[in-house]
């Protein structure tokens, strides 16, 4: 990769970043090859803060900030919004309730006016709470047929146990029918608030005069009341494979789960991992686990392995969907592929050419406003450095076989992983 | 407006169009043949779908895995697609490593090797394709509808295929479907991003034109005659769920009718985006059926979609139903809405905002070179590169007059397949 490529990366001197005295972080860059503009953010609000009996509480929240503010009504704030071809969603995670919004950029004043309203204003009105929670039922019905979503939440309550990343965000059918009015109310009053607030603005945008918008409508918001994040127990690892099967009558194909937890993203292993499940699951073709249980066997069509790495404890998985017929199969395979992973490692030249993928794959999920909030929010949600990504090629490449068997043997063992499986 | 691309005929007949893109050192580059579903007859379903997963399969020059190793080496993104009416092949690449693309596109034009092994491996993989659809309800109404749509015209059949013909087609049949339609002069390559025309085309020149022209294969063309009335169909499934699937034929593309028809979907379930890559859409809640159907509570979702076809295709509106409702009550509200299109005059400002909604999604998708690259030739599968350039243009040319015209001659229950899920899982209501 040339130096003028990699100096095209957003870093240090092109990325302007301000802290507001109530604690909100303000990222920008500026991108005038395109009309459009591109926001994103989060707040830390997110299911770990749900009870258990009304788990889906964050995400319900979440949801119902678009729903009526003190100033408009649902059908208004969606008038202007779509009006002028914008768009603004909230999603809740663990941690955090993200929002991403997108417009041309005459109309980002009006975006950052109806970010700051739904954040700072909702009232939950009483009909459409009642409307949105017909429509989260009805997901969770839908999901509950899904294969693939039935497969994830059986692998997470295996990998997680009692840990609270075990719970699925959008809770379960019986909590999303406890949760009252009230209740989310008192959820937003509770926490939302500047505290540990960041927002990324991408596009043909001044700068300065962008901090200054988004301090104009949300530099004045306080809440003392924020509590901070619980602590998270340690997770306990498994002693043994357990596998879990949920039953879908009906469906033409499985989906199968299998892997263990994975490194935190700040982890030192987290990128001897992540090239390690590169060269696993994922390089040309799905890599190993491609080659074998797609190319060669012809079970799958799809097949790969995934790293998942946040502020906690990760998962490390491989998934596949496979007729009902074959899941043994299938699954055998798998496992084999894991143990030769967590026995040899890779090969110099498997790296090497992953680590040639890592770098060479930069421009691509940067070219454009979108992709360049996601790598500034990375940036600030980790603490990786202004200049993580001018930085990026040297870290990938610093990378050895030897350490990335030791980031496998250290999270992925034979015989003590967890297998899930949702099908007919 | 300036013209800001370039476009070449080869004496070998393969079409070339060039785009310089300057803001990103990125190059997408895609090779689109005029061979699709559409082109296949009873017992050979879905032999474009699995013939366009044989080109992954290797050359004697880029043997099987080498391929698929040597693109993701350079960081690059390759894939390929299969519709109605074309098939594509894509990389997009950092700029200074799109020889590679050219030189393997070049390639599997004409060598591919369709490997006895491969085949057979491929089949099930396929299989597993079909099946992974076959979860979703929403594929299994919409297979229903399109076998109810279409007596006539190949648009018929799902893309994939059905069973009987995956499982009975073999390698002779593949390749003789491969080497029929895999010519230069049935082919348009569109390539986007950070070149020199000046310095590419040559390259693309000494690599294509030596690729021999072959006769062009004839289209099936099977009109499909006029509905003569109203198709009900129901499909049964797992689930609590209903969904309700209700489509009108459709203009075809290049119709002057399509721009009229895209504003009423606009209007009726939101504006739909035209990008293939990034830009995401624009909601639907201030739309006339989010109005009628989601804000009464009679469903919880609602969606619109009209493709680009070279022959007349379906507009389908796909319902998901409240769960205390059934699908005739929110059938009977649909019908509401689209009376209220035929007997009234939409206000100009609706049309106006459907298309800064338009232009907007333009927007949006111009971000991406991959996008960019694809509108170049997608366009030229069922009109030329200009249906694209215009498209804003011809949005805003249509008149409430238009659409209460298009709206009378689409929109009428004869015209129309209704498909509803029922899901064999529901509650027994009290």
């Amino acid at each position: 990769m040339t130096a003028t490529i990699q100096r095209s990366f957003p870093g240090k001197d092109d990325i302007t970043r301000i802290v507001l005295p109530n604690g909100i972080t303000i990222l920008i860059r500026a991108n005038h090859n395109s009309p459009s503009v591109v926001i994103g953010g989060y707040i830390v609000c997110g299911s770990l803060f749900d009870p258990d009996e009304k788990l889906g509480l964050a995400a319900f929240t979440a949801d119902a900030l678009l729903r009526g503010s003190r100033k408009r009504t649902f059908q208004i704030i969606f008038d202007c919004l779509e009006s002028a071809g914008a768009n603004l969603s909230f999603g809740a995670g663990v941690h955090t309730v993200g929002f991403t919004g997108r417009s041309l950029v005459e109309d980002l004043p009006l975006l950052l006016n109806l970010l700051a309203d739904s954040l700072r204003h909702p009232v939950f009105p009483n009909e459409q709470v009642e409307r949105l929670r017909a429509q989260i039922l009805t997901g969770l019905s839908i999901r509950a047929q899904d294969t693939a979503d039935m497969a994830a939440i059986t692998f997470d309550q295996i990998v997680y146990g009692s840990h609270p990343y075990a719970r699925p965000d959008d809770g379960w059918p019986v909590t999303v029918q406890a949760i009252t009015r009230s209740d989310l109310i008192a959820f937003h009053r509770l926490h939302y608030g500047p505290r540990g607030l960041v927002i990324a603005v991408v596009g043909a945008v001044n700068p300065e005069i962008i901090a200054d918008q988004v301090e104009a409508v949300l530099g004045s918001w306080r809440n003392s009341s924020q509590p901070d994040l619980p602590i998270l127990p340690e997770l306990k690892p498994l002693k043994k494979t357990v596998t879990r099967k949920v039953q879908i009558p009906g469906k033409y194909q499985v989906d199968l789960v299998i892997g263990s937890s994975g490194p935190r993203r700040i982890d030192p292993e987290f990128m001897p991992a992540s090239l390690g499940n590169s060269v696993l699951g994922q390089f040309g073709m799905a890599g190993r686990i491609g080659e074998v249980v797609r190319e060669k066997s012809g079970l799958a069509y799809t097949a790969m392995s995934s790293l998942n790495a946040g502020i906690g404890p990760g998962t490390w998985e491989v998934s596949a969907g496979v007729n009902p017929g074959n899941v043994q199969k299938a699954r055998d395979l798998i496992l084999q592929e894991i143990s030769r992973f967590v026995e040899k490692g890779v090969t110099a030249e498997e790296l090497a050419d992953s680590q040639s993928n890592f770098i060479g794959r930069l421009p691509l999920s940067l070219e454009s406003n979108a992709g360049v909030v996601g790598a500034l929010l990375n940036i600030e949600r980790f603490d990786l450095g202004l200049d993580y990504y001018r930085h990026y090629p040297e870290m990938v490449h610093a990378v050895t076989p030897v350490e990335v068997l030791a980031a496998a043997r250290k999270y992925l063992h034979p015989g003590k992983l967890a297998v899930a499986v949702a099908g007919p | 407006m300036k013209k800001n691309y370039s476009s070449h005929l080869f004496n070998n007949g393969l079409k070339v169009l060039l785009k310089e893109i300057h803001t990103a050192p990125l190059i997408s580059s895609w090779l689109w043949y005029r061979v699709g579903s559409r082109d296949e007859v009873a017992g050979h379903t879905g032999i474009s779908h699995w013939c366009e997963h044989m080109q992954f399969k290797g050359t004697t020059r880029f043997p099987a895995r080498i391929l698929d190793r040597a693109v993701a080496r350079d960081g690059g993104m390759w894939n390929a697609f299969t519709y109605f009416d074309w098939t594509t092949y894509f990389e997009t690449m950092p700029a200074d490593k799109i020889d590679l693309s050219l030189r393997l596109e070049a390639d599997r034009m004409i060598n591919s090797l369709f490997d006895e092994k491969e085949v057979s491996s491929e089949r099930t993989v396929v299989i597993s394709e079909r099946e992974g659809s076959e979860n979703e309800p929403i594929f299994l109404l919409g297979e229903a509808i399109q076998n109810a749509a279409f007596r006539v015209h190949p648009y018929h059949h799902e893309i994939i295929g059905d069973p009987p013909d995956l499982k009975s087609m073999n390698r002779d049949d593949l390749y003789g479907h491969y080497r029929t339609f895999y010519i230069p002069n049935n082919a348009v390559m569109s390539v986007a991003g950070d070149f020199k025309t000046s310095e590419l085309l040559p390259r693309i020149r000494e690599l294509f034109e030596q690729v021999p022209a072959g006769p062009i294969p004839p289209r099936v063309a099977r009109e499909e005659p006029v509905a003569l009335g109203e198709h009900h169909l129901s499909v049964e499934g797992p689930g609590e769920t209903y969904y309700l699937d209700v489509s009108y034929h459709a203009p075809a593309a290049n119709d002057p009718d399509f721009f009229p028809v895209t504003v009423l979907d606009s209007l009726l379930a939101g504006p739909s985006s035209l990008n293939m890559f990034g830009g995401g859409g624009i909601s639907n809640k201030t739309s006339h059926l989010y109005r009628a159907l989601v804000e009464k509570e009679l469903a919880v979702a609602v969606s619109g979609g009209l493709v680009a076809t070279a022959d007349p295709f379906l507009y389908s509106v796909v319902i998901t139903v409240h769960p205390d409702h059934r699908p005739e009550e929110v059938l009977a509200a649909f019908d509401d809405e689209i009376a209220r299109l035929q007997d009234e005059h939409t206000l100009s400002r609706e049309i106006n905002r459907a298309i800064k909604q338009a232009r907007a999604l333009f927007a949006y998708g111009s971000e991406n070179i991959t996008n960019q690259a694809f509108w170049l030739g997608h366009a030229e599968m069922f009109s030329t590169y200009d249906w694209f350039l215009n498209y804003l243009e011809n949005l805003a040319k249509v008149t409430p007059a238009e659409l209460q015209r298009t709206a009378q001659k689409y929109l009428r229950p004869q015209n129309r397949v209704v498909g509803t899920y029922h899901p064999t899982g529901v509650k027994v209501q009290k």
